[in-house]
């Protein structure tokens, strides 16, 4: 069954006198029920900006969200407060994103105490089992976010999250500020979470390594849009768009052995989404890049975005 | 005997659960306030201050004299200046009497640290209240909202304060009273606070809209957002506790400022005026009397001095505890 | 640039624009009648009547103000009894002073510039050198000498200093005259003889400030990257502080002083009230006194022509060293 359906959905920024940054340029994608989605893309392509449109904390300019059926792109503020109890976020950093004044308990209350609601048992209560059912010491209850570690607060965040009991949890880069060593930890409690509590997430990330093991669907996304799509299987083994092929290649291997055609390293920047390249964006840094490229933009069909996909050409 | 009666010996203690309270960020600062020997000092002369200026009749009753008693006898004839040494400092009259009037200095310092304190404070009040609302709205909001904020703030600072001040109080009594009325007192102070409130706003005002646009960007305020968060709840439960540290830095140093200028609008003869116990007035009197009398001006310059640098001492110390990351 | 430039002297208009609106309402719309306050006692009524006749208080307010604007940018003719034609910058005529309120402007202009532009060297010079010395010895007793210093200057108030300065050095040691004004032009010696006190008095208190900013702008400047990146490149500490961290330390200083300057030009009130020197501040306090309005409204409209060039010329000069401020 999906949950989330995604069309056409586009953020664009205008910049004074220079303008408009597109962010986000069109892209449309679903997510069933209790399903893990990735998304990856280098900084910048507009990952972030669509995990902040799909939590309505950001107003797409075009395009539409469908959550159970319903379009919620442009819903008032009442209705969307209903929505947000179906639909939370997990931020990046969790130094920013747990407020210093609060104590634990309030923080993960926050959501309870917004929405006016009252759980059998009490809100502390509820509070406590929502510290446990995250691997943190319910009694931390009165402690401030300055006594506890990165991976600590992440948990935190992630109690406050589910504080409303969302069907959909959006991850943005949830780990990326954490050590590499707390990173598999905090993974590793989202896995078990989304398994025990049948929760649907979209996890957000700048590598395909850390979404490897969590995510059953990944797109990968490129200057505002997705240029591939599909199971992990398919991205991991058998990748079609050469920018996946990129990002793949820069995936440390400890226990495969090195890959025959060795790393591929991307020439150049990513250009600047105020004035993306004509045709395939990602043509610029292409080595397959024809003529073809520059002037028509390929479609994302069977989950792939680009003119010469690999496979395709034996 | 087994083994366990030894055990515990290098076995670590049991496991604890006692501090689970926590520390607030306040209250971390609280201690290390209370470690800091330049707050608790210049903290202990502001608290002796202001119990003087509360306590001012009391003081009156235990000294036996009155800020308006005159002692015309213990002045000489000819030109008014008091008898004995340093301007008639004596076991009756500690810091002397002021010439001409005759009226007793200390117990009119007393009264003035009130007067002054009194002003200074309800102003700083009056001020943060208007400066934080209108600087939250103005960061919070943005738009046009911080637009005309942002332009009255910038109008307000391009205002001579001074001369302002200067033209606008007289003005004012003469909306109210004529030319010929005798003008009370409570009415100037009155205005005073009002003239600081309406030009002094703009720095907290500033100072708030700055703490709120970087808080507003901030992921904390965002999850209160994505929970569905009405304004209310925004200000008052995400933004505010995080403003206060600034706030009160702000605060602290506001009040020096305040005893400055009404110090200097008294000395100007604009704001305070005689008889009615005040540093500005005293000092204003006091450079008739220089040649004199140089003892007269010692008095309530060194007071006031002390007043302030203690005030600003310990804004400075509130500063670095609230934000460690401040001091060298 | 050049963008910029007329945005910003545009906004600098309609500042200037606001505040004659805004002074306009206070002195001449809010009294009950201003020309009450023009002679407090015992005033002939034919007198009053007339000078209501000729200031044209009768007229509406909109056409006043009008007619004063029209005074300023094109002149305006005022009636015989105020001296006829009054050419360009007309600013009205004052009855107090008996002459047009240009002309007296033009007399006490000079004093006042006399008094802040050598005063604003001095403290610059000394401020931002005690500034730097302190941050460069940090921790030493040189620094902690100058802390002391900056603390106690910052908090004493120019009235007591002054008072302090004329009672040491014209009435006990006698080694000055009286504070005066002379145009230097006349006679550089006796010009600097007289106005010394004032500008020694005004740089105390401005330096002590001063030297606390220069100071911590220094400590975080040294802090910085670029400043350890240059030390570690194996340049030597005198290229590294004199020319990176001095130039990043300064540029802030520039903006506060240029913003002081302008203030001070504004308003030197309380240091010629002090020293008894004839300048704009003085001239604004006799006005308030007399109840002169075209006085008072000329020195408020001064002050703020000040106030805001000063402004304008800080923002220009920052743009020119950091063009991103252009894009605000």
């Amino acid at each position: 069954m999906t949950l989330l359906r995604v069309e056409g959905l586009t953020k664009h920024f205008p910049v004074r006198g220079r303008g408009l940054v597109r962010a986000v340029d069109g892209i449309d994608f679903a997510v069933a029920a209790g399903e893990t989605l990735g998304l990856v893309g280098e900084s910048g392509c507009g990952k972030t900006t669509t995990g902040r449109m799909l939590v309505r904390l950001l107003e797409p300019t075009g395009g539409r969200i469908v959550f159970e059926g319903r379009d919620i792109s442009h819903l008032g503020r009442r209705d969307l407060r209903l929505l947000r109890q179906d639909l939370q976020i997990i931020f990046q950093d969790p130094y920013a994103s747990l407020n210093p004044r609060h104590t634990v308990g309030r923080i993960v209350a926050m959501p309870l105490e917004v929405n006016g609601i009252r759980p059998p048992g009490g809100v502390k209560q509820r509070v406590r089992e929502l510290l446990e059912l995250v691997g943190l010491n319910p009694e931390h209850y009165n402690r401030y976010p300055h006594e506890f570690s990165g991976g600590q607060r992440q948990r935190i965040g992630i109690a406050r999250a589910l504080a409303l009991r969302p069907k959909l949890i959006v991850a943005d880069e949830p780990v990326s500020a954490l050590d590499v060593s707390i990173q598999a930890q905090v993974v590793n409690l989202l896995r078990g979470l989304q398994r025990d509590l049948g929760l649907a997430f979209v996890f957000i990330a700048h590598d395909l390594a850390v979404v490897r093991h969590f995510c059953q669907r990944v797109a990968v996304m490129y200057l505002g849009r997705i240029v591939e799509i599909g199971d992990r299987e398919q991205i991991y083994e058998r990748p079609r768009h050469p920018y996946t092929r990129a990002l793949l290649s820069a995936v440390p291997e400890v226990t495969a052995p090195a890959r025959a055609n060795g790393r591929i390293r991307l020439a150049g920047d990513v250009p600047t989404p105020l004035d993306p390249p004509s045709g395939c964006r990602f043509r610029t840094r292409c080595w397959k890049a024809r003529d073809v490229c520059a002037t028509t933009e390929p479609a994302l069909t069977n989950g792939v975005a680009c003119h010469f996909p690999e496979g395709d050409d034996g | 005997m087994s083994l366990s009666t030894e055990i515990p010996t290098v076995a670590p203690p049991p496991p604890t659960e006692v501090d689970v309270a926590g520390r607030s960020p306040g209250q971390l600062a609280w201690a290390r306030l209370r470690r800091d020997r330049v707050a608790v000092i210049s903290g202990g002369l502001l608290v002796f201050f202001l119990i003087l200026a509360v306590a001012a009749p009391l003081v009156e009753l235990l000294y036996g004299i009155g800020p308006y008693d005159q002692f015309q006898e213990k002045l000489r004839r000819s030109d008014g200046l008091p008898l004995g040494y340093a301007g008639g400092i004596s076991r009756e009259h500690w810091f002397g009497l002021e010439p001409g009037s005759g009226r007793d200095i200390f117990i009119r310092l007393v009264y003035g640290i009130r007067t002054s304190l009194f002003i200074a404070v309800m102003a700083a009040l009056l001020t943060s209240l208007i400066g934080i609302t209108l600087g939250i709205l103005a960061g919070y909001l943005g738009g046009w909202v911080d637009s005309v904020i942002s332009w009255l703030t910038d109008f307000a600072l391009a205002l001579p304060f001074l001369i302002f001040a200067l033209a606008v109080m007289p003005t004012v009594e003469l909306r109210f009273y004529g030319p010929r009325d005798e003008v009370p007192t409570w009415f100037r102070v009155a205005v005073l606070i009002a003239i600081f409130a309406a030009f002094g706003w703009t720095g907290m005002a500033r100072l708030v809209r700055g703490q709120v646009i970087s808080l507003r960007e901030r992921e904390f305020v965002e999850a209160a957002r994505a929970s569905g968060a009405g304004l209310g709840h925004m200000l008052f439960r995400q933004l505010l506790p995080n403003l206060w540290a600034p706030i009160l830095v702000s605060f602290s140093l506001a009040v020096p400022a305040y005893v400055t200028g009404e110090a200097a609008l008294s000395f100007l003869n604009i704001g305070i005026r005689d008889p009615t116990p005040d540093f500005g007035v005293m000092i204003f009197r006091s450079i008739d009397w220089l040649q004199g009398d140089p003892a007269y001006v010692f008095f309530p310059g060194v007071t006031i001095f002390a007043l302030v640098l203690a005030f600003n001492l310990f804004g400075d110390a509130l500063r670095d505890a609230l934000d460690p990351k401040s001091s060298r | 640039m050049g963008r910029f430039l007329v945005k910003r002297l545009l906004s600098a208009t309609l500042t200037l624009f606001a505040v004659s609106v805004l002074a306009f309402l206070m002195f001449f719309a809010l009294p009950r009648d201003p020309v009450t306050g023009m002679c407090p006692k015992n005033c002939n009524p034919e007198r009053l009547e007339r000078v209501r006749e000729e200031l044209g208080l009768r007229d509406p307010k909109i056409e006043q103000y009008a007619a004063y604007m029209k005074g300023i940018f094109v002149g305006r003719d005022l009636g015989s009894a105020q001296g006829g034609r009054c050419d360009a910058p007309c600013l009205g005529y004052s009855y107090v002073n008996s002459e047009a309120v240009t002309d007296t402007l033009a007399r006490v202009l000079p004093v006042t510039l006399s008094i802040v532009i050598p005063a604003a060297i001095l403290w610059l010079a000394l401020g931002v050198g005690l500034g730097m010395v302190s941050a460069l010895k940090r921790g030493t007793w040189v620094d902690r000498l100058a802390i002391g210093f900056s603390l106690t200057g910052a908090s004493l108030q120019l009235y007591f200093t002054g008072a302090v300065l004329l009672i040491v050095f014209v009435y006990q040691l006698k080694i000055l005259p009286n504070p005066h004004y002379t145009s230097i032009f006349d006679d550089p010696v006796d010009w600097a003889k007289g106005l010394v006190l004032a500008w020694v008095a005004l740089a105390f208190l401005f330096s002590a400030i001063y030297a606390r900013l220069a100071r911590a702008q220094m400590v975080e400047t040294l802090s910085e990257d670029f400043v350890r990146t240059a030390r570690a490149k194996g340049l030597a500490r005198k290229a590294v502080y004199g020319r990176h961290a001095l130039r990043a330390a300064i540029t802030p200083l520039v903006t506060i002083a240029g913003l002081d300057v302008g203030a001070a030009l504004g308003g030197t009130v309380i240091t010629e009230t002090t020293f008894g020197i004839q300048g704009l501040g003085r001239t604004a306090v006799y006005a308030v006194r007399g109840g002169d309005l075209p006085m008072i409204m000329a020195t408020v409209l001064i002050a703020a022509v000040f106030v805001v060039l000063a402004n304008v010329v800080v923002d220009l000069l920052y743009a020119a060293i950091d063009p991103r401020v252009r894009l605000r």
